[in-house]
């Protein structure tokens, strides 16, 4: 069944890939978009799974984004590839620092220390005139591999990269998910004082989360700021996080997949909901949120995985 | 014979209650040894101690030759000693099967934290050693059922199954047959002690029926006030006139014998 | 020399605002285990109240200390209504799920009455500054202060004395003080914990609303000013120890008063310092300054 799981995963992904050319700009750019955003919401599954969320994600998104920016800024350094590695690496280092302080902490003070955290970085973003306060700056047109392409060619290249580091993101992170340190998250959620009595640090176990989401979270914003052209601090506001715990709850931690198409959903729907009600858009996520909380508490992919195991106890 | 576990001078205190002191007491291996006193003697902070859930305020724990004294519970765990509850404390969404796995993948991993990346959950190696100690503590029968749905008895099971999945040298069992019926508490120790002479592993179990202590141990430590008051061969701790009147309860006979 | 008294002086008037709204969020807190997220839409529903409560009196031509009064009362009035509806409505339904899913829950409620505040007042913003010009000012030396934060000050050292009063001596704080310090055995001991979460939420509900409507006449009351305000009065219950009323009182203090110094001495920190005295703190004592950790039992 896992190996049907993976099939079906590399076809959706060969078939988002090569639907590229045939789809309107608009389509590829929120695309593009949308998977960035999805690597983030992989991170905040990694995390809760052992029940942690963070609401403040945001902060490595847009350590991310800023660190590609002013990478290509102050070296001239465009290559697309390397600026994503070093915009994920920069938010991975950040996350080692930040775990230190954060990982002895669970539930609320977990959340609310990681907002607190992303919160002092906008507020030095907004106040950092040499980087544009709170309009943020460009992004200089990203190269790969030597050529430059521009226009609609580099809207696609940017898109496919985006594809390529989710795919890897999501077999690594499925890789993880198998390890004895990515499976300790129920565990750890039902029962810390078990695991430490089994031999291993939680603490430890905890912070590693924290690097691998600040590292998904920072690849994510490394290529939206790459895709959208133009960083600012509102990358690291508090409603950015809180979108990316939306779509976290909504798709529920039961699968990597789900991260990707809920983002997807979500960046559709965000599209045209923002246009048609702007007033009501706050409204229309916070009512869904309630919804999915009081009556899914697993997300809505947890739904998939109902229907499935029917069809499975049927056949 | 030299002691796996040598313990010196113990003492902790909390505040100014003192809730363990001069406890010295040497273990050797293959020993099994049951721990008794009433609710609050010490017992358990004995234990804590030694898993490294309490540091001592004085003494020494001596494992194999090594100081442990104060070690964090996880490196004292990695060592080889491993322990159960009170309580037993499972992953209670967690299948009985995926409950075992975790902890032989976790005593099986490499160290540090590349280890616990780089270690699979579910290696063949961990796979048949989470099947195995299923098989050892007889509880095969409920392998697909989630934990918190496990009749008391077999979550007590699963409890020390997982601690003695990682083939510990010491094992410390608190309290085995707490919230067990009287009629199970037999069939459960000797599925437990079984099992563990099998892997020659050295034991101290807090126990309340003396009857199981009686049966089950090769030498008992008596606990009142934070010590250690007697320590020997079950019949003849058991028959210690301080022992009755202070632990067991039984009613000291002024002319015929104690009967243990 | 003036500085000094300028940074103590700004910085006890930035301390009773906080201390005003985070004492309602620590209730809460302690009482119900709920970090209450929607505490930032109490706050800014209060502004809005005052503003327009402001306004009418503004053009009623009433005194000024009436003027004031209203706008306490709507405010109030609006917090206690809000209160009840979200305790009895909502939270009810999520009692016993995990605290993480509680914020999660009132996170959503905020993000519904961020757009209900625009459906009501739209996207412009108010002012409110009447009662603040009314109040007048007063020199000190070369230094002027308005008479109106000297009266917050007074309002916060009220607060805080009621609070401790009530806490102390009075037969509901005493049932308080039994739910903080043991849920579980004041229930059993016959305490109507029911009741208790409903009157403590409706209570910590018009704090919040209080602390809008007196800080409204200081600020320009705008969309947004609800996060704000909830981030930071985390910050100050977080700096304090969730749950303690004398830490809100303490970690107010603590972070109004560096505030204050910053903005004086280094205004690009502003609000770096804030979260970095809280960091700092949690560094030292993970749970705050007033509570301490629990030891894990097994």
């Amino acid at each position: 069944m896992a190996s049907r799981a993976h099939l079906v995963g590399a076809l959706l992904f060969l078939l988002a890939a090569a639907a590229a050319p045939v789809l309107p700009d608009w389509i590829v750019s929120l695309a593009t978009i949308a998977f960035a955003n999805a690597l983030v919401v992989l991170g905040l599954v990694v995390m809760w799974r052992a029940g942690l969320v963070s609401f403040g994600q945001a902060l490595y998104y847009c350590i991310g984004a800023y660190t590609v920016a002013l990478t290509a800024r102050w070296t001239g350094f465009t290559d697309a590839i390397g600026l994503v590695v070093i915009g994920g690496l920069a938010a991975g280092l950040v996350a080692v620092l930040v775990g230190f302080l954060i990982a002895r902490y669970r539930e609320i003070f977990f959340a609310m220390l990681s907002l607190a955290l992303s919160m002092i970085l906008y507020g030095v973003l907004v106040k950092s005139e040499s980087l544009g306060s709170s309009d943020g700056f460009s992004v200089a047109t990203p190269t790969l591999l030597g050529f430059a392409p521009h226009g609609e060619t580099l809207g696609h290249i940017l898109y496919w990269l985006t594809l390529a580091v989710c795919a890897i993101c999501a077999v690594l992170t499925a890789a993880y998910f198998r390890s004895v340190a990515g499976a300790l998250a129920t565990p750890i959620r039902d029962n810390e004082i078990r695991v430490e009595f089994l031999g291993v640090s939680v603490t430890g176990i905890v912070h590693l989360k924290v690097v691998v989401a600040g590292v998904l979270g920072g690849l994510g914003g490394a290529l939206a700021a790459l895709a959208i052209g133009h960083v600012d601090p509102n990358m690291a506001y508090w409603t950015t996080s809180g979108g990316f715990v939306f779509v976290t709850i909504l798709a529920g931690a039961g699968s990597i997949a789900a991260a990707f198409i809920g983002s997807l959903g979500f960046e559709a729907v965000r599209s045209i909901a923002v246009d048609a009600m702007p007033s009501l858009w706050q409204m229309t996520l916070g009512t869904v949120l309630l919804l999915t909380i009081l009556f899914l508490p697993d997300g809505l992919g947890s739904v998939v995985s109902r229907l499935r195991k029917r069809e499975g106890a049927a056949s | 014979m030299s002691a796996i576990l040598a313990v010196s001078n113990l003492e902790k205190t909390f505040g100014s209650i003192v809730a363990a002191r001069d406890i010295n007491v040497e273990v050797p291996a293959e020993q099994t040894v049951g721990v008794i006193g009433a609710n609050g003697a010490g017992k358990t902070t004995f234990i804590n101690m030694i898993t490294g859930h309490l540091t001592p305020t004085k003494g020494s724990i001596r494992f194999e030759d090594r100081d442990i004294t104060g070690k964090p519970s996880r490196d004292i765990t990695r060592m080889g000693i491993s322990r159960s509850f009170q309580v037993a404390q499972v992953f209670p969404t967690l299948t009985v099967l995926d409950n075992m796995c975790i902890a032989a993948a976790i005593a099986r991993r490499r160290g540090g934290l590349f280890g616990a990346i780089s270690t699979p959950l579910r290696s063949p190696d961990a796979m048949a050693e989470a099947e195995a100690t299923l098989e050892l503590f007889q509880i095969g029968l409920y392998r697909h059922a989630p934990a918190d749905t496990l009749p008391q008895g077999i979550r007590k099971l699963l409890d020390i199954g997982m601690a003695v999945v990682g083939w510990p040298r010491l094992l410390l069992l608190d309290e085995p047959t707490s919230g067990i019926s009287i009629e199970e508490k037999f069939g459960l120790m000797s599925v437990v002690m079984t099992a563990l002479k099998s892997r020659k592993i050295t034991v101290l179990f807090v126990e309340h029926d003396m009857e199981i202590v009686a049966k089950f141990a090769e030498r008992v430590l008596a606990f009142y006030d934070g010590t250690v008051i007697a320590d020997g061969p079950p019949a003849e701790t058991l028959g210690q006139p301080r022992v009755q009147e202070l632990i067991t309860g039984v009613r000291v006979k002024p002319a015929g014998g104690a009967h243990a | 020399m003036l500085t000094t008294f300028a940074i103590v002086t700004d910085g006890l008037v930035y301390a009773a605002y906080l201390f005003i709204v985070a004492i309602g969020l620590t209730l809460i807190f302690g009482v119900m285990k709920i970090l209450n997220v929607a505490h930032g839409s109490f706050y800014a529903f209060g502004a809005y109240g005052a503003a327009t409560a402001v306004g009418i009196y503004a053009n009623s031509g009433l005194n000024a200390a009436l003027g004031f009064l209203f706008m306490i009362a709507l405010a109030m009035t609006i917090g206690i209504v809000m209160g009840i509806i979200l305790e009895r409505g909502l939270l009810r339904l999520v009692y016993g799920r995990d605290e993480v899913v509680v914020v999660l829950v009132t996170y959503a409620v905020f993000l519904i009455l961020e757009d209900v505040l625009r459906l009501i007042w739209g996207a412009q913003s108010y002012a409110a500054y009447q009662p603040m010009v009314a109040a007048g000012n007063i020199e000190v030396g070369d230094l002027v202060l308005s008479n109106y934060d000297l009266a917050l000050v007074a309002i916060a050292m009220l607060v805080a004395a009621l609070a401790w009063w009530a806490l102390k001596f009075t037969r509901y704080g005493r049932l308080l003080t039994t739910v903080i310090y043991d849920r579980e055995t004041a229930a059993a001991f016959g305490i109507n914990v029911t009741v208790v979460y409903t009157v403590t939420f409706i209570i910590g509900a018009a704090l919040g609303a209080v602390g809008g409507a007196v800080m409204a006449p200081k600020i320009s009351v705008t969309l947004g000013i609800g996060v704000e305000v909830i981030v930071l009065a985390f910050a100050v219950v977080a700096i304090g120890g969730m749950g303690s009323i004398e830490g809100a009182l303490i970690g107010a203090l603590i972070v109004g008063l560096c505030r204050a110094a910053a903005v004086h001495l280094a205004p690009q920190f502003e609000l770096f310092v804030i979260y970095g005295v809280m960091a700092v703190v949690l560094v030292v004592r993970p749970y705050g300054l007033f509570v301490r950790a629990q030891p894990r039992k097994i």
